[in-house]
């Protein structure tokens, strides 16, 4: 494996360890993400129509809020313990260090949103069935651009005094095409796990292959910017 | 450097003085009272240029962010911060004149179709650039982090426009505005014209005077700092 994988990787697994050290992240984002959907079925009315429909919005808001809160951890730990410093001290590549935070990020906000499927699915009165799993790739495909912009944005907004107001008022309105992807995606998946579109999920693919170019773009992005945004 | 902006800008914001009186003559008096929509079309004269004004000035705050990360230079940090201030305005007056305009034209305050929602997403991005710099403590920092969101910004524009767009053909809306090929009629075509210089030589002379003043604060600093006997004066 080249040098810079080795050096992502070694960073990945810091990060792993240190959250498999109590699981914090994990489960923060997992209770908020868990309390928006709850707060957001009282928002609505208790009706069978309404569900369905504000359904797939609901459970990508309570994904974005939670994630945000996962991004904000990632930097707020390096910070405490001076490690941002030794990270930028070693002869560490800068896009090997965003890579292995992203990947980082992207895993426990994909594990987080895989516990809190099951969830959905009983809240929402979902039918259990291969839609499903359509519904893992568009998560992990939502989530992987999510926490590239995410990774950039939380290192910048972790170097101001508002850290963690600003985060997300800098990542929401960058991360919309994923949003509305990831919506409209879910949405097709879920009508289409509900038969009433006959089992076809149609123009499901223009809104995966949005969710891949934005992925693509801001991991690119993010490698080139990342060694500039945490202070070169 | 403020002393060489200085002639700029004050050229700037006389032809602005002039243009935009013209404009106002124009507009509000001169051109044909539209059929369908009556008096408060006028207000089209001003908000569409406001929106070309307002991308115009976020293409700025691009090259500025690019400027400060490839360059370093002070002055395409002053050129970013500047024209995002502008151009945040010049967003705020379309978002707030659009509404005032589409309520008496056509009965709704909003709707969320796709140029509605991309101009709103514009102006919320570079509110969040401005909130960061704001926010951002470390005068020295502070260049190098707008500059990143400022980058991050605006390449995103695209994706967010056409995302929007693809969403809004999944979930038609009633078309307002009637299409664009609609045509304007000559006198209306010419005050539109004036408008449009009026405002960009608005825009222009806002921006030079922002850039000079963020100038003569940076003299005024350094002066302070040469007279100051105590190093702790710097924050």
């Amino acid at each position: 494996m080249s040098l810079f994988l080795r050096q992502a990787r070694a960073v990945f697994l810091k990060d792993v360890r240190s959250e498999a050290r109590g699981w914090d992240s994990l489960l923060i984002m997992t209770v908020f993400a868990l309390l928006v959907l709850v707060v957001f079925n009282f928002a609505f009315e208790p009706g069978g129509d309404t569900r369905a429909a504000v359904a797939p919005g609901v459970l990508w808001a309570a994904f974005v809020f939670a994630g945000i809160l996962g991004l904000e951890r990632s930097f707020a730990q390096e910070r405490e313990e001076e490690c941002l410093l030794g990270l930028l001290v070693s002869p560490l590549d800068r896009g090997a260090l965003f890579l292995g935070k992203w990947a980082a990020s992207f895993l426990f906000m994909f594990a987080m949103e895989l516990l809190i499927l099951p969830v959905f699915v009983v809240f929402f009165n979902a039918p259990v069935g291969g839609w499903l799993l359509g519904l893992v790739g568009v998560a992990a495909l939502g989530t992987a651009g999510f926490c590239a912009a995410g990774t950039v944005l939380a290192a910048v907004a972790g170097q101001t005094v508002a850290r963690h107001l600003l985060l997300p008022i800098v990542l929401l309105p960058l991360i919309v095409p994923v949003l509305i992807a990831a919506v409209e995606a879910t949405a097709l998946l879920l009508a289409a796990g509900m038969g009433s579109d006959g089992g076809a999920a149609v123009g499901l693919g223009g809104w995966l292959r949005l969710l891949t170019a934005f992925a693509i773009v801001y991991l690119v992005l993010g490698l080139l910017l990342f060694g500039r945004a945490i202070g070169e | 450097m403020s002393r060489k902006l200085a002639p700029w800008q004050a050229l700037a914001s006389l032809l602005a003085l002039v243009s935009v009186a013209a404009a106002l003559v124009l507009a509000l008096r001169w051109a044909p009272t539209e059929r369908t929509m009556g008096d408060v079309q006028r207000i089209f004269y001003f908000h569409v240029p406001s929106a070309w004004v307002a991308f115009l000035c976020f293409f700025l705050v691009f090259a500025g962010s690019v400027g400060t990360l490839v360059g370093g230079r002070r002055g395409w940090d002053i050129l970013a911060l500047s024209a995002a201030e502008v151009g945040v305005l010049f967003c705020t007056i379309v978002l707030v004149t659009g509404p005032i305009w589409a309520r008496p034209a056509w009965g709704i305050w909003w709707t969320w179709d796709a140029r509605l929602t991309s101009t709103l997403m514009l102006w919320l991005t570079y509110v969040a650039y401005l909130l960061l710099r704001h926010y951002a403590a470390d005068a020295r920092r502070r260049a190098t982090l707008a500059a990143v969101v400022g980058i991050l910004g605006f390449l995103d524009v695209p994706i967010v426009y056409f995302s929007i767009r693809w969403w809004r053909t999944q979930h038609p809306q009633p078309v307002i505005m009637g299409g664009k090929g609609s045509g304007l009629a000559p006198d209306m075509a010419l005050t539109f014209l004036v408008c449009l210089v009026a405002v960009t030589l608005l825009g222009a002379a806002l921006l030079l005077q922002r850039i000079r003043l963020e100038y003569l604060r940076d003299e005024a600093y350094a002066a302070d700092l040469a007279t100051s006997d105590l190093e702790a004066d710097r924050t």
